[in-house]
């Protein structure tokens, strides 16, 4: 069998709805990911025994596999509840609690890199330890960290294919179905690794946009 | 009236033992300038002053209320601090810069804290630069921006940590002249510096602090003219 353009040409629409669930499973995960990273990426740098609750699980999300982590919460949530848990919402809480691990050292990393004086300002201003991070902090940290948190988005949304384990209709698992329905495995698999591409690639852009809007003052 | 009361105060860092047993008091509308060489401890005891750094012991009053953990953000908005480097919030306008902590620690409502913003800019000579951000000032008008932003708390003491150590000579001038005219003012200032004419000019007091103690303390044309201690007049002998 010889490689066909015409076919690519046609799976590519063929595969687009799957591309549309991508994304938004991408997205969602990515948000939830930086509200749970801030909240983890602060709580690690508490002087709290919180502190120790972040690192453990930080490091437990880190230190497994992201396909061992999408079957411990379906399977796990399934086992939990009576009925049984979608496989979309199920990959929504997989990849968040995944992102939200990495995106906290992110944060970390951010708040650490501001300079001490900024918080010792704050401070002798007589603001609270909170209203110093959320006014004078953090929104210096997130500027700082945009450009991982866009890697991270990127790398979360290729490590989204893992979903389809769990039979989540995404990218992954239409190219998968086309491509034993059609029998043209290369073309469907290429068509799939375009769209890949394509999305990567526009948000690597869009990064770069953000990055620079808000350099404006610096 | 004694505003700031320290008594035999200690700071260590781990093994360093910076201040030595500091008794000191501030007095209300004085300016006290410390002098001496780095490493003297003289930064080291402001930032106590504030709690920026946690005394190892040693007990500090603030307008007689001892200053502990609890009451410290109360404390801290009667104490202005200005720092070497600034410290402006680099992702705010200068005009925000300055209203921050009047609205969130004073409640202030946000008309009133802006028109004393514009009359604190206008009296440290900025009041066109409201609307720009820290970066596209110099560094003599960050200075006074910083100045501003402390003052805008309405504190009843201010204190200095080397204002004007990381300027450019010709932009010293225009923070000092600040300063003069808050002394002028009333205020009750502390100010860690190397300036030798602006302690002699305008303070109450000179502090010469060494090696975590203070050593000797006197009237500016006393202490400048007639130093006691061998080391104030080894020290005076080498920046004079």
């Amino acid at each position: 069998m010889t490689f066909q353009w015409s076919s690519v040409k046609e799976f590519v629409p063929l595969l687009l709805p799957g591309a549309i669930v991508t994304v938004k499973l991408t997205s969602i995960s990515v948000l939830a990911g930086i509200i749970l990273g801030t909240i983890f990426g602060i709580m690690r740098l508490s002087r709290t025994p919180l502190r120790y609750l972040a690192a453990a699980y930080i490091d437990f999300i880190r230190g497994t596999p992201l396909m061992v982590q999408i079957f411990m919460v379906f399977y796990g949530i399934n086992a939990l509840i009576e009925g049984t848990l979608d496989p979309f919402p199920a990959a929504l809480i997989a990849l968040s609690i995944n992102s939200g691990a990495y995106v906290a050292e992110i944060v970390r990393a951010g708040i650490q890199s501001i300079e001490k004086g900024q918080r010792e300002a704050a401070l002798s201003l007589g603001l609270s330890n909170s209203a110093t991070m959320f006014y004078v902090i953090l929104p210096q940290a997130f500027k700082r960290i945009i450009p991982p948190l866009g890697n991270e988005f990127i790398a979360l949304l290729k490590d989204s294919s893992l979903v389809s384990v769990i039979s989540v209709n995404e990218l992954t698992r239409y190219a998968d179905t086309t491509a034993g329905r059609t029998f043209r495995f290369f073309e469907v698999w290429f068509s799939a690794a375009i769209i890949y591409l394509i999305l990567t690639v526009t948000i690597s852009r869009i990064v770069i946009l953000l990055e620079k809007c808000l350099k404006v003052d610096e | 009236m004694a505003i700031i009361e320290v008594q035999d105060l200690h700071k260590k860092f781990k093994n360093l033992h910076v201040l030595k047993g500091i008794t000191t008091t501030i007095e209300q509308g004085e300016v006290v300038v410390i002098i001496g060489p780095s490493g003297s401890g003289k930064s080291t005891f402001l930032r106590c002053l504030n709690f920026l750094e946690l005394p190892t012991s040693g007990e500090i009053r603030f307008a007689g209320d001892l200053i502990t953990p609890d009451n410290l953000q109360v404390v801290r908005r009667e104490m202005g601090m200005v720092f070497q480097s600034f410290n402006l919030f680099p992702h705010m306008k200068v005009i925000d810069n300055i209203t921050l902590a009047p609205r969130l620690a004073r409640k202030m409502e946000p008309e009133e804290a802006k028109s004393q913003a514009y009359e604190l800019l206008t009296q440290v000579g900025l009041s066109e630069k409201a609307d720009v951000y820290p970066n596209q000032l110099s560094g003599g008008q960050q200075q006074r921006v910083a100045i501003a932003r402390a003052l805008a708390m309405r504190p009843q003491v201010m204190l200095f940590d080397e204002p004007t150590s990381a300027l450019d000579p010709e932009m010293i001038g225009e923070v000092l002249d600040v300063m003069k005219s808050l002394a002028a003012d009333g205020m009750t200032m502390v100010v860690v510096t190397h300036e030798m004419g602006f302690a002699r000019e305008v303070s109450d007091r000179v502090v010469f602090m060494d090696d975590g103690l203070l050593v000797e303390e006197n009237m500016p044309d006393q202490l400048f003219s007639n130093p006691q201690h061998p080391r104030t007049q080894s020290f005076l002998s080498k920046v004079l």
